[in-house]
């Protein structure tokens, strides 16, 4: 059963289709990677699923509920309640530790619980540097915190806009290896990457081109492989 | 228990906002403490001009003339009545006078026997050449007769009592020459220890102790027939205060000395107009200052703001945060601006009136509350642009 529909989904600036009659349907616990050149709109369409934005025309159906049509102030509230989101700029809060980074997700979701968010960041490898401050993070341990905290309030969809783009081989490796642990878990994992190896990991692939799905591969056959593969670093 | 958890995350968030980003606010603190120092400076210096000025003001004389209201002259217990009723710390100084014909040289003189120590109070300004002390004379008479410092001459006059006899006979001068000296005149040997330059009618007096004078006049009972006293009050105070001393002591007569008090609170108005006008001013340029920090910080932390937006924060809980960084900054500047700002007003006190302040300890609430006021009202437009910072487009670029 899907937990995310996009029913001829467009996105239009001006004259410019940034998404062009999209249709697509996710099942829960899936994991697909989104791919495609650049500017070919992989953004524009993270963005509305992610209830950063909406769209021009179509639906999206998320976890039954159409947030198409919705204003800004309960697309908010259902980003919190079902969306965790990964950046490629992992967008820490400079001020805050690693731990209170986690904090603030469950601040404006609901309760903040540093032991919970200390848990998360065990479960990321970070406990022992919880209490630092970004800066005194490398890139792939901040990334680690950004995930986190995207999973902190256990979201049914993760959403990654290039989240390895920034990273190297190795803190690659261990992010594709979280996300193989979420997978187990059942949670839904929503990728886009540039990353043909990151790509292949998910158990599905489609590659976008000017706004359009123009391939969708379903990789399950070689998933456990490649995820091993990848996993090792 | 939980809104406790959500209240710590909120006071964790602002605290390590300010503290860790601590170097970037220095300026903005910098521009809340110096609108607070001199506001509250300026405040202290504006409730203390009435009472600086107005013991300066003091020194230009009188300012409550009171005479006897019936024909009997006032005595020692309307004195203490009368300074009971002003409160003793009102007042600078309170000298009875009372007045006395007698001749020198055949020429008739004033002589004012006082307190000489009061009068002194009274009238700073008196250019005395010699001492104050037993006995001064007018510059005019000096001049006169030609008398120096340590100069002696001779004062006759009619002893008390008999006063009233000679003026009801109405003797000329002539026969009262003849009238031979018998126990109802005197004549005593006084020397020159003062001489007053006034400027006014006072250089054509003869001043001793009150006590010389009964004692020529052979009285010993104190009588005043005027009491000149300087108060620390202005035209209102003065007037209030005239007419309880009319209502309580009715033996009494006083009289404000208009001119006076009205220039003082002439002056005083004026003063405080300033003083209050600088004030707004700086207020005023406080207030732009952090409008435009405020400005610079929501740009600056565009990212931050989006971010927290992406995480699912509404527009209030961001703005929300924003303000309590602001409270928290005009706490800051504002308690930090108290203390220079006594400091200031201190300094400028001690500069220009010669004197210290009192620290007013209602002005740390006062200038805090009025300085977190501030930055809220400063930061509500800035704070403002919170609503349009689109996640999507602030997070995506690099
Ligand atoms: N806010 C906007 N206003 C106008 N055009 C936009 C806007 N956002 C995106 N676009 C355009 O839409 C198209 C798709 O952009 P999008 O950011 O989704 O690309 P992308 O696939 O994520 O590219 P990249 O791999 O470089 O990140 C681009 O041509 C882009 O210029
Ligand atoms: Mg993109």
């Amino acid at each position: 059963m899907p937990i995310l529909e996009l029913k001829n989904v467009s996105k239009i600036y001006g004259s410019l289709r940034a998404l062009s009659d999209i249709n697509l349907s996710v099942n829960a616990g899936d994991w697909l990677s989104i791919m495609g050149p650049s500017g070919s709109g992989k953004t524009t369409m993270i963005n509305i699923i992610g209830c950063m934005d909406t769209p021009s025309t179509g639906s999206v159906i998320l976890d039954g509920v159409d947030i198409s049509k919705e204003n800004a102030a309960n697309l908010t509230r259902i980003r919190r309640d079902k969306i965790g989101l990964i950046f490629q700029q992992f967008h820490l809060i400079s001020y805050l530790t690693a731990v209170e980074n986690v904090m603030i997700a469950q601040y404006y979701h609901s309760m903040p619980d540093e032991a919970e968010a200390m848990e998360a960041l065990e479960k990321v490898g970070l406990r022992e540097r919880a209490h630092h401050l970004p800066a005194q993070l490398s890139g792939g341990e901040q990334q680690r915190v950004c995930i986190a905290r995207a999973l902190i309030n256990s979201p049914q969809i993760l959403l990654g806009d290039e989240p390895t783009g920034n990273l190297d081989e190795e803190n690659e490796g261990i992010v594709v290896d979280i996300f193989r642990r979420l997978h187990d878990e059942g949670v839904t994992i929503i990728i886009v990457t540039h990353d043909p190896e990151v790509g292949d990991v998910a158990q599905r692939k489609i590659i976008l081109e000017h706004g359009k799905v123009i391939q969708d591969i379903d990789q399950s056959a070689t998933f456990g492989e490649a995820l091993k593969l990848k996993s090792k670093g | 228990m939980g809104n406790n958890s959500r209240k710590k995350m909120y006071l964790r968030m602002i605290t390590s906002s300010l503290i860790r980003r601590a170097s970037r606010l220095i300026i903005a603190v910098l521009a809340i403490a110096i609108g607070a120092t001199i506001l509250s400076g300026l405040v202290t210096i504006y409730y203390d001009i009435p009472e600086q000025l107005g013991r300066e003001f003091r020194s230009y004389g009188a300012n409550l003339i009171i005479l006897p209201s019936g024909d009997f002259g006032i005595t020692r217990a309307d004195i203490d009545k009368l300074k009971n009723l002003i409160g003793r710390e009102k007042i600078v100084g309170l000298a009875p006078y009372r007045y006395q014909t007698v001749k020198i040289n055949e020429q008739p003189y004033l002589l004012a026997g006082t307190d000489l120590h009061e009068a002194k109070q009274n009238s700073p300004f008196w250019y005395i050449e010699g001492d104050w002390q037993n006995v001064m004379i007018g510059r005019e008479i000096a001049e006169t007769l030609d008398l120096n410092i340590g100069d002696t001459f001779t004062v006759k006059g009619v002893k008390y009592g008999e006063q009233a006899e000679a003026s009801k006979q109405n003797l000329s001068a002539e026969e009262n020459k003849t009238r031979d000296f018998g126990s109802q005149n005197f004549s005593k040997k006084l020397q020159v220890k003062g001489i007053v330059t006034t400027g006014g009618a006072e250089e054509g007096f003869i001043f001793s102790d009150m006590a010389l004078l009964n004692e020529m006049i052979a009285d010993e009972n104190f009588k005043a027939d005027v009491l000149e006293c300087s108060i620390v009050a202005n035209a209102e105070e003065l007037n209030e205060l005239t007419n309880k001393i009319s209502e309580h002591i009715p033996n009494l007569s006083p009289k404000a000395v208009r001119r006076l008090t009205q220039s003082q609170d002439i002056v005083l108005g004026k003063l405080q107009a300033l003083v209050l006008l600088v004030t707004i001013v700086v207020l005023i340029i406080t207030m732009i200052s952090v409008y435009t920090t405020m400005t610079a910080m929501v740009a600056e932390r565009r990212k931050e703001i989006a971010l927290k937006k992406a995480l699912g924060a509404e527009n209030k809980f961001v703005i929300g945060e924003l303000l309590g960084e602001g409270i928290l900054l005009g706490f800051i500047g504002g308690a930090a601006g108290v203390f220079l700002g006594f400091e200031f007003a201190l300094r400028v006190s001690l500069n220009v009136f010669g004197r210290g302040i009192n620290f007013q300890w209602a002005l740390i609430p006062i200038t805090i509350i009025i300085f977190i006021a501030i930055t809220v009202i400063a930061s509500i437009l800035p704070v403002r642009h919170v609503m349009d910072i689109h996640p999507a487009i602030v997070l995506k670029g690099e």
